[in-house]
């Protein structure tokens, strides 16, 4: 039987947006023990991984080819693109998956009709809206069947 | 003609007022309320409020039918980018336009097959290259997706392919000559053809050998 090398390198992520969706999603994945770089346009928006923060950081555009290339993307095995921007999130995922082929993309995208579209096209989206909707309607029939039972 | 522009800055308003001038039915989308509130004065129901990236505005805006054309003429291009795929592929637009607002993000384009583009940039670069020839070739047209590139070259009196035939040069690979304008009459030109001072040199090559066809044609 042939013995399979265990993987020792960490598992290299990119995360591009940080706000607090993205700083949080870093900051699990790097206590994870992931090898995590962060982009983000403003650097004041490093604050948010905190002051033990020892992953990569780098200041600049989501879009900039030379700054994802930097960042490593090439040898990275996923990428979350969660910047405040739905269209943005939408080109850059698409690249990070066709142009730079990284096994595991998800992109945040906030308008449930874009999502189900890009979703349909192969991309892996994860749409808030979509969650808030269904666990706010889920809420309410809870709340009318217990309002039922106590009346 | 129906065309849809998405965007009704200076370029959209600009592009929407000329077509319809030529007598095509046009819908413009503008999100900006103040902008809006300008462009509905002078357009009326030809102008619609909103995000020509929801797909509600676009379908509001006649994206169904569909138009003969869809211009993405706003000011962002992962914008423009999400309007051209919407357009085409969700709803089967033939031809879209996108505006390129970045230069940098041509490669974003072109990855995703969104053509023909252009940008301001691009074509004011291309005119100041033919106003101010940098060593005597210049780029008359990009094929990005065949990658291949139509240049001119000037033969000057000291050009080293002056007085040669075309079968002498050592052209780089991937480089052919298409047609040499001499006197002005232009000929395609065969391996006899001799190259005389003075003769417009049109040639076809993959981008990145520029240097080595200038080497070739020109240094004395």
């Amino acid at each position: 039987m042939q013995v399979v090398g265990v993987r020792c390198a960490a598992v290299k992520a990119i995360v591009i947006g940080c706000g607090r969706v993205g700083s949080s999603v870093a900051l699990q994945l790097a206590g994870s023990g992931w090898d995590v770089t962060v982009l983000d346009e403003n650097e004041d928006a490093l604050g948010r991984l905190g002051e033990t923060w020892t992953g990569g950081f780098q200041v600049g555009h989501g879009m900039d080819l030379h700054l994802l290339r930097d960042s490593g993307i090439e040898e990275a095995d996923a990428v979350v693109v969660a910047t405040n921007g739905d269209n943005t999130n939408l080109v850059i995922a698409q690249a990070a998956q066709k142009h730079f082929q990284v096994p595991t993309v998800v992109a945040r995208v906030l308008d449930p009709a874009r999502s189900q579209f890009y979703a349909a096209r192969g991309l892996r989206i994860v749409c808030p809206t979509s969650s808030a909707i269904e666990s706010l309607v889920s809420a309410v029939r809870a709340g009318e069947t217990e309002g039922a039972v106590v009346s | 003609m129906y065309v849809l522009i998405a965007g009704g800055g200076k370029v959209g308003a600009n592009l929407a007022r000329s077509l319809l001038r030529s007598g095509n039915e046009v819908t413009l989308i503008e999100q900006r309320p103040y902008r809006f509130d300008k462009l509905e004065a002078e357009f009326e129901h030809q102008v619609l409020r909103g995000d020509a990236t929801e797909l509600y505005v676009l379908e509001r805006a006649g994206i169904k039918r569909p138009p003969d054309l869809l211009v993405a003429a706003t000011g962002d291009d992962e914008d423009n980018i999400v309007i051209c795929q919407l357009a085409r592929e969700k709803y089967g637009v033939t031809k879209v336009i996108a505006r390129i607002n970045d230069p940098r993000n041509q490669p974003y384009f072109d990855l995703l097959g969104i053509s023909p583009t252009v940008s301001a940039t691009g074509a004011i670069m291309a005119l100041i290259e033919h106003e101010v020839p940098e060593h005597g070739l210049i780029h008359l047209l990009e094929l990005r997706k065949e990658n291949l590139e139509i240049v001119e070259v000037s033969v000057g009196k000291d050009a080293a392919c002056q007085g040669k035939r075309v079968r002498m040069l050592k052209l780089p690979e991937g480089a052919r000559l298409i047609s040499v304008v001499r006197d002005g009459k232009a000929e395609i030109p065969d391996e006899e053809t001799q190259l005389e001072a003075g003769d417009q040199v049109l040639a076809i090559l993959e981008p990145g050998m520029e240097d080595e066809l200038r080497r070739v044609l020109l240094k004395p």
